[in-house]
């Protein structure tokens, strides 16, 4: 990796200010993404912001109908988290999927949300659950968060401080991996809840993207028949030598159908 | 002493010596190594996969901080080329196309990873700093990667002096008596495939340092290197021209070879060379990008095979055109995997009369392919085992019947086949038998119907394979254009107090040598296993060697322990003699006890030694004191390990993901040494076989780009991947080795694939399928069940 330096702020404030002064700086915390980007060389930031003394980004907590979970938390604390088993047993189950033990043990919430994958799986709960995107300056709805492929709407300068999930009625979530990388080839997340019937696909295209044949069709019933019958459309779709679009598109149907079995 | 010694003999699963220092991170690799005053390289590679250097300007790398030198092709004038270790002759007697592989790219860029300048600094960034600082100016030209397409008319050219990129063009076999085979034959059954391009992958990346001592002109390399000896004759004698006697070749602990660190590379030449040159230690270890661009790959054939066959099934002959894939140059030993390491194994377990087979070796714009786990005989075993399951099928004929019908009988060794080989023993009815068994082929239908209540599709395929190990004899390989003897060398030192150090040719690096080798010292001289050490990898402590690859450690370096305390015994013998006062006729040697016949007067092993090395009570003007006694062990054959793989999967139907359930190999590797060695060896054999047959791919673009050039890509079989892996030995011994042993370590890559995929396309026998490809991937079997009506 190139040369940086790096610094370690204890506050919001002072890691946004960093990256106001400085728009060559770039904001770390569990580092499963932007740490192999540096050891290719595919990024050369002046200074890598870490995170990680920021204590108000962390913790999991609940907030009247919703379930708030900071940036900094790790995906293992929240596979493991009695809180988020007992209100979102799917993110729950996501996260303890993602990667392997490696990746859930260092990787954080937010960094996966920020850097918006199109093949990570976070994205799909935020905006397969309607979530709010709490950050340093504002709440950004989940749809109007997540914009193109490793695309978002977080300004430089502006910090993911946590996560609202607003807690559904029923949940589920289901991805077939890439078999090299273990990413999502294409996957799933449906809710029924207080923002309505949502179902998130993720892996399957440039960024995550709701597919509303596909909630309408379970507004009418509920049941995995009912997304068996929608096709998505293979337009626009990721291919590659792992699948083509077509390929993906057929699983992106019979992923909702399996989100929608493990919601009940 | 002998009390003890049956539990670590041969036979005993003693617990591996050396997983102490591997599993608790003490291993001594050669990134481990460092030197003082040692500085570090950085190689430039070619992104593009053919193009003609314009210009290299290296000025303002040099100028950057740390750098202490850039070279290019035009720094090594007199630098020798890459030798290739193997010629081989076409049809028509003329020797294979031998282009020069320069250690720095000489005016054309061939590949992607192709080296074409090396940056050495002081520390490893600033080397790579300086890299990038290189001003390289090429003119990009028009690529092939594809080995059908590198032969077609008007193909760019590999190398603009070899005309359709045709390294060779090879034949064995009777044609005429094969033609008239298919001439009476009642069925004839065509078959065409690709064997699919590998990357080996070790865990531990490729690394080089290289040290010079100014004071005695010796130069050392420290190595990842499966044969330190080889790597010191062809880059001494071929490449640096350094006298053996200047140079030392160390190969410490290694991370895993599976072949891709047979082959001697650039970076070894670059490191012994530049260290010399800048006085200097100068390491360089590959990155895993630069491993999958740089280490040589493996398979990727394509073939078309006829099998013909009478009205009852009995195979009349086989026919079989091959095109190999070389890469942009040919790596060590890369001419002979498509030939006499494929080819000659046409016959497999069959007795099949009249077999001709054609090889067109050809250069593309890819990394060089050379031998990978197996090395051409994976190639002929799922050729053969695929077509048999094709023939079965289009004939009418059950698949294990057929395979019984020709098998070689088992009264039939030594047995000749029509491809050059003799198998000297074997026993496939057995084999076969008992994996049906194990397996449960029998109840396998009742298994399908269940899953089929899942909505999966269960399929079961078989693989009776056979292959052959150690390559030898000398004279032969020799005569059939191994530029190599092909023998090991093994000392047996006794120490005065009777504990004893083995030096050995082969290279340990991951196979367990250093438990099993001291089982033999310990079954056959009676020491415990805990007072043998093995010493290996490095010319500067074993007299030679030829190291450790095609399965050939045990039957020849073994073999070469065996013969080296032949002599020890014999010298003992003569030595406990003098002091029991008896005739030497009458000393009887057993497991560490000399005794002379029928009394109780008995000397151990290390009262012999004792007095061999205080040669006090000594018959001097007969004997020469000490006890230390080397072999050189030349075999008269090959080893014929063989046996039968089954394998059983789950296709899930709305993805077409394919799932090994389990697996069952048994397998003839003659005596077993240590019967939980072998099973890893198998194990591990098995996955890189499943790994291929569904999940393993190296793939290029049209343009000659690697696509799938790092692990985000690149489908490497994870343990959640395979399947429990039941290892069984069912044993015939080698009739020509004095241990009866004939080798394990490639076993399970060799037999493993066409079972995997006789099983996927078992599964799919609903869908008219006759073939999948491998790998058999999701979308790949999807593609077969979304196009069916079914």
């Amino acid at each position: 990796m190139y040369d940086f330096t790096y610094t370690k702020p204890s506050s919001i404030a002072d890691a946004a200010k960093l990256l106001a002064a400085d728009p060559d700086a770039k904001f770390i915390s569990g580092g499963q993404t932007l740490l192999p980007a540096l050891k290719h060389r595919l990024n050369r930031p002046t200074t890598v912001v870490d995170l990680t003394g920021i204590a108000e980004m962390r913790g999991i907590r609940r907030e009247g109908n919703s379930l708030v979970i900071g940036a900094l938390t790790r995906h293992a604390e929240v596979a493991t988290s009695a809180e988020v088993k007992a209100a979102i047993p799917a993110l729950a189950e996501m996260a303890s999927n993602i990667g392997d033990t490696q990746v859930r043990n260092r990787g954080t919430l937010g960094g996966s949300v920020a850097n918006n994958d199109p093949a990570a799986d976070y994205p799909a709960a935020v905006l397969g659950l309607g979530a709010t995107v709490v950050t340093s300056s504002r709440e950004i709805p989940a749809d109007e968060f997540f914009l193109g492929m490793f695309t978002t709407a977080l300004e430089p300068d502006e910090l993911l401080v946590a996560i609202r999930f607003p807690i559904p009625e029923k949940a589920g979530y289901a991805k077939m991996r890439n078999p090299a990388s273990r990413y999502v080839m294409a996957g799933a997340f449906v809710s029924r809840g207080p923002q309505g019937i949502r179902v998130a696909i993720n892996g399957a295209g440039p960024c995550v993207f709701r597919q509303a044949d596909m909630e309408a069709a379970l507004a009418g019933a509920w049941s995995a028949d009912a997304v068996a019958g929608v096709k998505q459309d293979a337009d626009g779709l990721n291919g590659d030598i792992h699948g083509s679009a077509e390929y993906r598109a057929h699983l992106v149907t019979v992923m909702a159908k399996r989100a929608v079995v493990a919601a009940g | 002493m002998n009390a003890i010694l049956p539990f670590e003999g041969i036979g005993a699963s003693v617990k591996r010596k050396e997983d102490l220092r591997f599993l608790s991170g003490r291993g001594q690799y050669v990134d481990d190594i460092n030197r003082p005053g040692q500085v570090y390289a950085w190689i430039l590679r070619s992104q593009y996969a053919h193009a003609r250097i314009v210009s290299i300007d290296t000025t303002a790398a040099a100028a950057m901080p740390g750098v202490i030198a850039v070279f290019t092709s035009a720094d090594m004038a007199g630098i020798g080329g890459i030798p290739c270790g193997w010629q081989i002759h076409n049809k028509d007697g003329t020797p294979m196309a031998e282009p020069k592989h320069p250690v720095l790219a000489e005016g054309k860029l061939r590949h992607v990873g192709d080296p074409v300048a090396v940056v050495i600094a002081e520390t490893r960034s600033q080397a790579r700093d300086a890299g990038e600082a290189i001003a390289l100016e090429v003119e990009a030209l028009p690529a092939v990667t594809g080995t059908t397409e590198a032969l077609a008319a008007g193909a760019p050219r590999v190398h603009d002096d070899i005309a359709g990129n045709l390294c060779y063009d090879w034949h064995i076999g009777d044609k005429s008596m094969t033609d008239a085979a298919f001439a009476r034959a009642e069925h004839r059954v065509a078959f065409e495939t690709t064997n699919n391009r590998l990357i080996a992958n070790a865990m531990e990346p490729r690394s080089a340092v290289g040290d010079y001592d100014t004071t005695t002109g010796e130069h050392t390399l420290f190595t990842t290197s499966q044969n330190p000896h080889v790597i010191r004759l062809l880059m001494g004698a071929f490449v640096l021209n350094i006298p053996e006697s200047k140079l030392r070749v160390v190969a410490p602990d290694v991370g895993g070879g599976f072949g891709s660190k047979i082959y001697h590379y650039a970076e070894e030449a670059i490191v012994t060379w530049a260290a010399a040159k800048l006085g200097r230690p100068v390491k360089w270890t590959a990155d895993r990008t630069e491993s999958f661009m740089s280490d040589a790959h493996g398979r990727d054939h394509v073939t078309r095979a006829e099998l013909a066959l009478d009205k009852e099934g009995t195979f009349l002959g086989l026919r079989v055109h091959t095109q190999a894939n070389m890469g942009a140059y040919l790596s060590t030993f890369a001419p002979c995997v498509p030939t006499y390491l494929y080819a000659t194994l046409l016959a497999g377990v069959y007795s099949t009369p009249a077999i001709y087979a054609e090889v067109k070796a050809v250069f593309t714009h890819t990394v060089p392919v050379d031998a990978y786990r197996g090395a051409g005989r994976p190639e002929a075993t799922y050729l053969l085992e695929r077509l048999v399951d094709v023939a079965a099928k289009q004939c009418g004929f059950d698949r294990i019947e057929l395979r019984r019908r020709n098998f070689i009988a088992t009264d039939a060794f030594p047995y000749q086949t029509p491809v050059a080989l003799e198998y000297d023993s074997g026993d496939y009815f057995s084999t076969l038998n008992q994996a049906l068994e194990t397996s449960g082929w029998a109840g396998f239908e009742a298994r399908r119907a269940e899953a089929a209540k899942r909505g999966k599709l269960r399929g079961i395929g078989i693989s009776t394979y056979l292959e052959a190990c150690g390559i030898a004899p000398s004279a032969v390989v020799g005569s059939l254009g191994a530029r190599a003897g092909l023998y090991e060398v093994g000392t047996i030192r006794v120490h005065p107090t009777g504990s004893i150090t083995v030096l050995t040719g082969a290279h340990s690096h991951g196979q367990g040598h250093e438990t099993t080798f001291a089982q033999l010292v310990c079954d056959k001289l009676g020491v415990p296993v805990a007072q043998v050490d093995i010493v290996h990898g490095d010319t500067g402590k074993v007299p030679f060697g030829m190291g450790t690859y095609g399965s050939r450690s045990l039957a020849v370096g073994g073999s070469a322990m065996e013969k080296a305390m032949d002599k020890i015994i014999a010298k003992g013998k003569r030595i406990a003699a003098h002091l029991m006062e008896a005739a030497v006729e009458d000393i009887e040697f057993d497991r560490g006890t000399f005794r002379v016949a029928g009394t109780d007067k008995t000397k151990v092993l290390a009262e012999i030694s004792l007095a061999a090395y205080v040669p006090h009570n000594y018959p001097i003007d007969e004997i020469e004191p000490g006890l230390e006694e080397t072999a050189f062990y030349d075999p008269k054959n090959f080893t014929y390990p063989g046996g039968c793989h089954i394998a059983e999967v789950e296709i899930e139907k709305e993805t077409g993901k394919v799932s090994l359930i389990n697996f069952t190999a048994v397998d003839d590797v003659g005596r077993v040494i240590n019967p939980m060695i072998v099973e890893g060896q198998v194990q591990g054999g098995v996955a890189q076989g499943v790994g291929q047959a569904l999940m393993e791919n190296c793939v290029y673009d049209a343009a000659g780009q690697l696509i799938s050039a790092s692990m985000m890509d690149y489908a490497m079989p994870r343990a959640d991947d395979l399947a429990p892996v039941s290892v069984a030995t069912h044993v015939t011994l080698c009739t020509h080795n004095p241990l009866g042993v004939k080798g394990c370590g490639e076993v399970g890559a060799i037999g493993s694939p066409p079972a995997v995929i006789n099983a996927v396309v078992d599964a799919l026998r609903d869908y008219g399928v006759t073939h999948v490809e491998m790998p058999a991937t999701a979308p790949k079997i999807w593609s077969i069940i979304h196009g069916s009506t079914l």
